[in-house]
């Protein structure tokens, strides 16, 4: 008898770490990476900052296509050249500020729905190799693009002398800049500067939030009994724990500088690495957008059009016979991912601040699809946990890679390489594994 | 009408009209027919190789091989060592399809192994495994020891990404009796190697094995039914797949003249999945013959069109977009043919 409940704990194990084999990887190389990096955390953190809400949002766009059975949407890139077109659109206007940014979405919008309708409709006369098309139309789009970019405008559709207009007034730049527009405000920072929170109040501030829910989940317990993933006491308490550790912490830090009795002892310039922590800002707007997208990710899931993707991505089979309407539900699955993709690249741009005119899009599904598989997400599987997991590993990992191959070789370049055989590395063995499971799967049924 | 272009295939039949018409219009335009010639029989000749490697591939039921680039890696790390043994000529030539070949097998195996435990999802897993083997070969290619001053930064470490064949191998098959027609020069040596390439490829599918595989690749019931053994036909197709791409890029790099190293390599397979789709064969079917229509096409399109359109649309670079959209296009357009995986 022990021995069974042995086993079986051995296997649960087992399968455990084979389940997550990518994001252990990335767990330890984040871990080495920065031990071996030495980089100051003021640095690591602020980095980081800026990537998570950089890149959030394009990651959770991958979301809706993998549940419909579509698998990882590499055409995301077409998505981005729409938000692109859009922030052209809007810069030779001279539309300025948050509505100038707003007015970009809009824009951008039905742009995307039209890439995604075209798109969809590629994905359903390609089923099986959903992701090799993504892939290649990615490319094929970025022809059409370029052509509209450096022919039409100026060559054919007439144009303003406007900065970002080649001086032979046909096409555009290399680069434009976000932040300069006809010496106004712009449209760098948007979103970011609508509202900022000093980190360490905003981690108080999370605290707070975490500990008043859990005590509220915990205080009227039976008003939620008809809740059904409803957790256990234990849950809540630890939830109200770790909000208490979280204020603490940030109450440490902040009080850091101004003489805390736990810092009397240390030396002068770990306080003042402390005090360069103290003035990392948080873009509260942006990252009130995420939280939008997250929120209508978990939405959209419970509402009639959700409960079709999760049927056709079980079994387009079953979904058909049931009486759904398969291709025309896959066609609106990518039309949300390209329109949440555009978006997506607005809010990376505005963050960025200079547009590679030609070049900014291409890394985005890439990067996009490696993140979410190493937070753990597979060609059926994801949530917004996986992607916001996988955005903190990958871009730990690209923000300490050259510094690392720097310490460990003497060579920046190497450490540069290494990223991108991992980034490439992770989506063929995530996707080789997958693959495999499935036809292991299948014998195992048929055998 | 629609019958017969149905018979030689819509890529086909759209490439050969594109061909004609930039040929008409390329003489309207008064530019040298001959020059035009030249460069595209040098390109045949460079490309073929590469392209061909695409047919065991696909005769063996795992797709257009999108990771040819691990054969280019290995093709190129054949070449650079034949230099860094100060080979030159003829002899560093074929010491570097010599060495290209064990490395071919070994690499080969491992990747047809690969392939075989994630049937069904082959081209995406294959373009990946293509990606991160050219970036992990850029660490290679500056920790190698290599000392060659041809080769290396001379200062730094590493190879340079780009250096020159002028004094070892360049043109050794391109100027092999050469001979001039009019104004149209022949590299009868590139041409015969490349025809010699496609009939050991053709000879090979003809043979026993060859038949097996290709058994193999169309309907998998029938060939375990008869007793071939499906999986090891893959690892010899990937691994002669592999091979050809090694060869391929010895053979483009002699008649380019240069070795480019790092992340050149790329995007290399692209083009050749292309080339082959043009040709005629589809994601399941190919033989020689649509390697060598394919790639006639689609190099010709290309070569002639680029000074046609940077003559007519005088701005931007024409030529390179439109490549970018037909090269695409066509694949995109082969992908929708593939019977699903359902």
């Amino acid at each position: 008898m022990a021995d069974i409940t042995k086993d079986r704990k051995k296997r649960s194990l087992k399968s455990v770490l084979t389940k997550n084999v990518v994001t252990l990887i990335f767990i330890f190389l984040t871990v080495a990476g920065i031990a071996l990096s030495n980089l100051p955390v003021f640095y690591l953190a602020s980095e980081m900052l800026t990537r998570i809400t950089r890149n959030t949002f394009l990651v959770l766009s991958l979301i809706i296509p993998i549940t419909a059975g579509i698998g990882l949407n590499f055409g995301i890139i077409v998505g981005a050249m729409a938000g692109q077109i859009a922030l052209i659109i809007a810069l030779y206007f001279g539309w300025t500020g948050l509505g100038g940014l707003l007015l970009a979405c809009v824009v951008a919008t039905p742009i995307a729905i039209f890439f995604g309708y075209l798109t969809g409709v590629l994905f359903n006369n390609t089923k099986g190799q959903e992701m090799i098309a993504g892939l290649i139309v990615g490319f094929f789009a970025n022809g059409i693009y370029q052509f509209l970019l450096l022919i039409v405008v100026g060559g054919i559709i007439p144009v303003k002398k406007v900065p970002m207009i080649k001086p032979d007034g046909v096409g555009l730049r290399n680069t434009i800049a976000l932040d300069t527009n006809f010496g106004e405000v712009g449209l760098k920072y948007a979103f970011d500067d609508v509202f900022k929170v000093n980190l360490f109040h905003f981690m108080m501030i999370v605290g707070a939030v975490i500990i008043i829910y859990s005590l509220i989940r915990l205080i009227f317990r039976n008003k939620f009994q008809n809740v059904t993933n409803q957790k256990s006491k234990i849950t809540y308490i630890i939830y109200t724990v770790l909000g208490a550790i979280l204020i603490g912490f940030a109450y440490i830090i902040l009080t850091a500088s101004t003489g805390s009795f736990l810092f009397s002892g240390t030396d002068s310039s770990a306080i003042q690495s402390l005090n360069m922590l103290q003035t990392i800002q948080v873009p509260i707007f942006t990252l009130f957008l995420i939280f939008l997208i997250a929120v209508f990710n978990i939405v959209i899931m419970k509402t009639k059009l959700g409960q079709d993707f999760k049927s056709i991505g079980l079994s387009q089979h079953i979904a058909r016979v049931s009486g759904i309407n398969v291709d025309r539900t896959r066609i609106i699955a990518v039309i949300m991912s390209t329109v949440l993709a555009a978006w997506g690249q607005i809010i990376f741009l505005q963050n960025v601040g200079t547009m590679n005119t030609y070049g900014s899009h291409m890394q985005v599904g890439l990067f996009a699809v490696a993140a979410i598989l190493i937070g753990g997400a597979t060609v059926k599987n994801a949530n917004i946990g996986h992607g916001i997991l996988g955005i903190i590993l990958f871009h730990a990992v690209f923000i300490v890679s050259p510094t690392a191959g720097k310490e460990l070789f003497g060579d920046a370049q190497l450490g540069e390489f290494f990223r991108a055989f991992v980034v490439y590395g992770v989506i063929g063995v995530s996707l080789a594994l997958h693959a495999w499971k499935n036809r292991k799967g299948l014998e195992d049924l048929g055998q | 009408m629609v019958a017969f272009i149905k018979n030689i295939g819509f890529p086909r039949f759209m490439m050969s009209l594109l061909l004609v018409v930039i040929l008409v219009t390329a003489i309207f335009v008064g530019i040298p027919i001959g020059m035009v010639m030249t460069d595209l029989i040098q390109r045949v000749g460079m490309y073929g190789i590469i392209v061909l490697a695409m047919v065991p591939s696909i005769q063996s039921g795992t797709g257009p091989n999108f990771a040819v680039t691990i054969g280019i890696v290995l093709g190129l790390l054949a070449a650079t060592t034949a230099i860094e043994f100060e080979l030159v000529g003829t002899t560093a030539f074929i010491f570097a399809i010599l060495m290209a070949l064990p490395l071919s097998v070994i690499v080969g195996i491992l990747y047809g192994k690969l392939l075989n435990a994630c049937k069904g999802a082959e081209m995406t897993i294959a373009t990946y495994t293509g990606f991160s083997i050219v970036q992990l070969m850029c660490i290679g290619w500056i920790i190698l020891p290599f000392t060659s001053d041809i080769m290396r930064w001379p200062i730094g470490r590493g190879l340079k990404t780009t250096f020159t064949l002028e004094e070892t191998f360049k043109h050794v098959l391109d100027n092999f009796l050469k001979f001039n027609i009019g104004n149209v020069e022949i590299p009868t040596g590139l041409l015969l190697f490349f025809f010699l390439a496609c009939f050991l490829v053709y000879s090979f599918t003809q043979s026993k094995m060859g038949t097996a595989i290709q058994l193999g690749g169309m309907n998998n019931k029938f060939a375990v039914a008869s007793g071939v053994n499906i999986d090891r036909g893959r690892i010899i197709a990937n691994v002669i797949s592999t091979y050809l791409g090694a060869v391929g890029i010895i053979v483009y790099s002699q008649s380019f003249g240069f070795i480019q190293l790092y992340t050149a390599p790329l995007m290399m397979a692209f083009p050749a999945v292309a080339a082959v789709l043009i040709g005629g064969a589809t994601a399941s079917r190919a033989k020689v013959s649509h390697v060598i229509i394919g790639v006639i096409l689609f190099q010709g399109v290309l070569t002639s069109s680029m000074p046609v359109l940077n003559e007519i649309i005088p701005f931007g670079s024409v030529a390179e977009i439109s490549r970018m959209v037909i090269q695409n296009g066509i694949i995109l357009y082969a992908l929708t043919k593939v019977d699903g995986g359902h």
